[in-house]
């Protein structure tokens, strides 16, 4: 088994995370927020606060050297609320301090005048012809739109024996990583600048960080510390706080420090985006998918941070794995003063695989077909082609095999029998099983340019140093990385030292996001080695045969031979249409089917469930323990998703910013959980391996809301589908029929 | 006031109403005790006050009382059981990305402390208090089975 490399300094405490960072002559900045989600800012008074004992300054969008609006996609994010706010988590000021409890008493102090602009919460309110623009310099209120033309939808649905059109919604989804937003920067004599902080990307930290300044991208420098998880949540936040933390260092020379509370995190942090989809499916008789039409709109918040690819991803996706020869998919993002939303684990794919697989069960019961047979009859195959357009022969379709395997495993046939299928037990419980399947692009995709590369330097003393272009999201990927490069040199694991991604020192990489890092970084290290192995190859022929790799490496030394190498990775080539959304979207794709069983309790709507089971082909895994927890966690942050996690905006303001209301799953709720990897290893990936870390999480939310159809019989279309949801169902029901 | 704390004596002087997780992370440079949430939700601060887990940003200085005995990650080495279910921790794959570590090893120190065969349900209650977004607690829980046998 391999052992995590960074699992040692995690359990004695002495793991560095941004929060662990004290220095001499550091001070505190903390966040003053827009006082309403859509205002006209009239004017800041902050003479009460400044005089507080402690307080070392006062920063808000005045004090900005460089750009005032950064972003990753659209430079539409104000790291300073000026004049306007967008939505309650804008930052107006950071208040600077000697200490915190000054920093936050000056806060207090800070007289805001402002005037209420009529603000939007729904998209489609945002959407309505008139709408007040939350953009002024934009059209309208629209992010972003997809379209998918594939065939003649009005001519499939004249060959379908049944049309049926159906909704569903989610909600808004806090990433809850368990450490909080942090940094620390340092202005450098020299006139640059470093920051040290908690971010998935430093890439995007350094560009924001850069573009704040007005620093040239070689004047900062950002080096990541130990990371208390990510999910995909900590790209645009926290580089729009590092890049404050650098705005302050500059202008007082002195080191700052920023922690975000609980509170300030959920306030200001982007969420996973609310979708509501509309779909149309027309079917034959004999259960052949004809038609689709979707409609997906969601909701971007303020701005836009990745909210064009989060929406690309599901209307590549939006047949799930299944064979429509006629599709029609709209996809937008709208702006509204809620919290923006961006990158979540899944990337837009649990929402809309909640839809798809809610959807495949209710059109298999509308035409009496059972579920798992009416899927396999419309099931992707080898050399299929999509609704994009793209062949499937590049690599192995392997949809049927995974829902194969999980449903033997699991003992489909005899459980889903036993289902109560509306009808309770003498207790008046409920009982259900339910499935979901997808398949997954891997990696970016037409997002965004794939490239990936690894710097390989071998000491003297036959120390291998490697480092990576992209991140430890606390994936495991140092360790994933370090053995890839073990291997492939053919030394022990513990040679290799490990070195945190520095922006100064190893090229960009692109983020390590949408599950690339094994792919990318596992090619870009074996290219590293690769020519490692061709510098050493002449002098281990020399000194012969049995030589050790010590003796070869100080060989290569006193031959002044360098052992260093910069190992690079292109992806291959995708393509994609904007108009009608044809084209190769992703060189390769995953496959992953997850099933549930559980039992309601008909007084109170509680759900508890009982098993989880994750059948995933990932390719092939490199580290199958790590891939296990990868599986477990994936499926329980799902178990959340589908039945309990909800961020609640009233009127633009988040009503639960901390874990008191914001439940996440604990202990006490997790089921028995099983973990299947199959392995159909891919020419692009590294020994074969794709990706792992979204495709488990994109599936609990429709195998529960199933399985709760099979359970009490009612057909649940929104996310989280909450114990007071169900009850409120059953006790309607039951005085129906009484 | 005088503190036990890792088994070694200490003196400490701060204001009465610090938390104890402040008094530990920033006075004394005890890093390795988190803050999740600051409210007492989340057990990324739970340290082992005279054998109970509690959570450190809950209590303040002033509720201390000379002598307690306050263990917290860093000290977990030094004792047998503590190094026992750290070696577990790693062997079972329960540590992603490390932030919910330190608070579960002291729930499990304090757990196994007072039961020292907790069955699945007890383990699952002991930890119910310290939440874990990265591994679905599953490898947490069979880390800390190993150390029952
Ligand atoms: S920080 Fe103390 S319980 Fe969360
Ligand atoms: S390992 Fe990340 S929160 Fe538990």
């Amino acid at each position: 088994m391999v052992r995590r490399i960074d699992a040692i300094e995690k359990v004695t405490g002495a793991a560095i995370y941004a929060e662990d960072i004290f220095l001499p002559d550091m001070i505190y900045a903390v966040p003053l927020f827009a006082p309403h989600p859509h205002a006209k800012i009239i004017s800041i008074d902050t003479a009460k606060a400044k005089v507080v004992r402690g307080v070392v300054g006062i920063f808000t969008a005045s004090d900005v050297p460089g750009e005032l609006r950064t972003g990753g996609v659209v430079q539409d994010h104000y790291i300073f609320a000026k004049d306007v706010t967008r939505y309650s988590g804008d930052v107006v000021a950071m208040i600077a301090a000697e200490t915190l409890e000054a920093a936050r008493e000056a806060r207090d102090k800070v007289d805001i005048k402002f005037e209420p602009l009529p603000a939007l919460f729904s998209p489609v309110d945002a959407m309505k012809p008139g709408a007040p623009k939350i953009h002024p310099e934009r059209e309208n209120n629209i992010c972003c739109h997809y379209p998918v033309r594939h065939g003649d939808t009005d001519a499939g649905f004249k060959k379908s024996d049944k049309i049926i059109e159906r909704e569903y919604k989610t909600q808004h989804v806090e990433h809850a990583y368990l450490e909080p937003e942090g940094c620390v920067a340092i202005a450098n004599a020299d006139g640059s600048v470093t920051v040290r902080g908690g971010m998935q990307h430093p890439f995007t930290a350094q560009k924001f960080t850069a573009r704040a300044t007005g620093l040239p991208v070689n004047k900062v420098q950002i080096i990541q510390t130990t990371l208390g998880g990510g999910f995909g949540g900590k790209d645009d936040t926290i580089s729009i706080i590092c890049a404050r933390a650098a705005i302050i260092t500059l202008k007082t020379k002195r080191p700052v420090k920023i922690i975000y509370t609980r509170e300030e995190s959920v306030r200001e942090s982007y969420k996973r985006h609310p979708f509501h989809v509309k779909f149309k499916a027309g079917v034959t008789k004999d259960g052949k998918l004809q038609a689709l039409e979707a409609n997906i709109v969601a909701d971007a918040g303020a701005y836009c941070s990745t909210s064009p690819f989060v929406i690309w991803r599901p209307t590549v996706q939006c047949t799930g794995p299944y064979i429509y020869p006629n599709v029609k998919c709209d996809s937008y993002a709208v702006y509204t003063n809620n919290t923006f939303t961006g990158a979540m684990r899944g990337f837009g794919s649990p929402q809309i695989n909640f839809a798809i697989e809610s959807f495949i069960d209710e059109l298999a019961a509308e035409i009496n077909a059972d579920p798992i047979e009416f899927r396999r009859k419309n099931f992707f195959t080898q050399g299929c082609t999509t609704h994009t357009g793209q062949k499937f022969d590049n690599h192995k379709v392997a949809i049927a095999e995974v829902v194969n395997a999980a449903l033997e495993k699991f003992d489909w046939n005899e459980k889903f029998g036993k289902c109560s299928r509306g009808a309770p037990d003498a207790n008046g419980n409920y009982y259900g099983i339910g499935m979901a399947c997808s398949y997954r692009g891997v990696s970016l995709g037409h997002e965004g340019k794939d490239f990936c590369a690894a710097i390989i330097k071998i000491t003297p003393d036959a120390k291998v140093e490697l480092e990576v272009g992209v991140a430890e999201n606390c994936q495991g990927l140092k360790t994933v990385m370090a053995n890839i490069c073990a291997k492939e040199l053919g030394v022990e694991v513990e040679k290799i030292i490990y070195k945190d991604v520095d922006t100064l020192s190893v090229p960009d990489s692109c983020p390590t996001v949408a599950s690339r890092g094994t792919l990318v970084g596992g090619n870009a290290v074996i290219d590293a080695v690769r020519q490692i192995k061709e510098k050493m190859a002449p002098v281990a022929k020399n000194i012969g045969a049995h030589s050790s790799f010590e003796d070869i490496v100080s060989a290569c030394h006193s031959m002044n031979i360098e052992l260093h190498a910069l190992g690079t990775w292109q992806g291959p080539p995708v393509s994609w249409e904007e108009t009608t959304g044809q084209g190769n979207a992703y060189f390769t794709y995953v496959y992953g089917c997850q099933v549930v069983e559980l039992e309601v309790e008909g007084k109170s709507g509680k759900v508890r469930v009982k098993k989880m089971l994750g059948a995933h082909d990932m390719g092939k895994a490199i580290n199958p323990e790590m891939a296990k927890g990868q599986i477990f966690g994936g499926m329980v942050m799902g178990m959340g998703f589908g039945l309990k996690e909800e961020i609640i905006h009233k009127e633009g303001v988040i009503q639960n910013l901390n874990f008191d209301k914001y439940r996440i799953v604990t202990s006490a709720e997790v089921p028995e959980m099983e973990a299947l990897i199959v392995e159909n290893r891919d020419p692009a990936g590294p020994w074969g391996a794709k990706a792992l870390g979204e495709p488990v999480n994109e599936l609990m939310g429709g195998a529960i809301a199933n399985a709760l159809y099979y359970a009490t019989g009612v057909r649940f279309r929104e996310t989280p589908i909450k114990a007071e949801t169900i009850r409120t169902a059953l006790s309607l029901r039951r005085s129906i029929s009484d | 006031m005088r503190l036990k704390i890792n088994g070694k004596n200490r003196t400490v002087k701060c204001p009465l109403d610090k938390r104890l997780l402040d008094l530990l992370r920033e006075d004394l440079r005890l890093t390795g005790t988190k803050e999740g949430c600051g409210e007492g939700e989340c057990g990324a601060c739970s340290v082992v006050l005279n054998g109970e887990a509690v959570n450190s940003c809950l209590i303040l200085v002033g509720q201390l009382n000379d002598g307690d005995e306050i263990l917290t990650v860093e000290g977990l080495e030094k004792t047998p059981l503590g190094k026992k279910i750290q070696k577990s921790f790693m062997k079972a794959g329960a540590v992603q990305c490390g932030f919910c570590t330190p608070g579960m090893l002291m729930a499990a120190y304090a757990l196994l402390k007072k039961n020292k065969k907790p069955k699945k349900s007890e383990i699952e209650d002991g930890i119910a208090g310290n939440l874990c977004r990265c591994t679905g607690y599953k490898k947490i829980v069979e880390a800390i089975a190993m150390c029952t046998k």
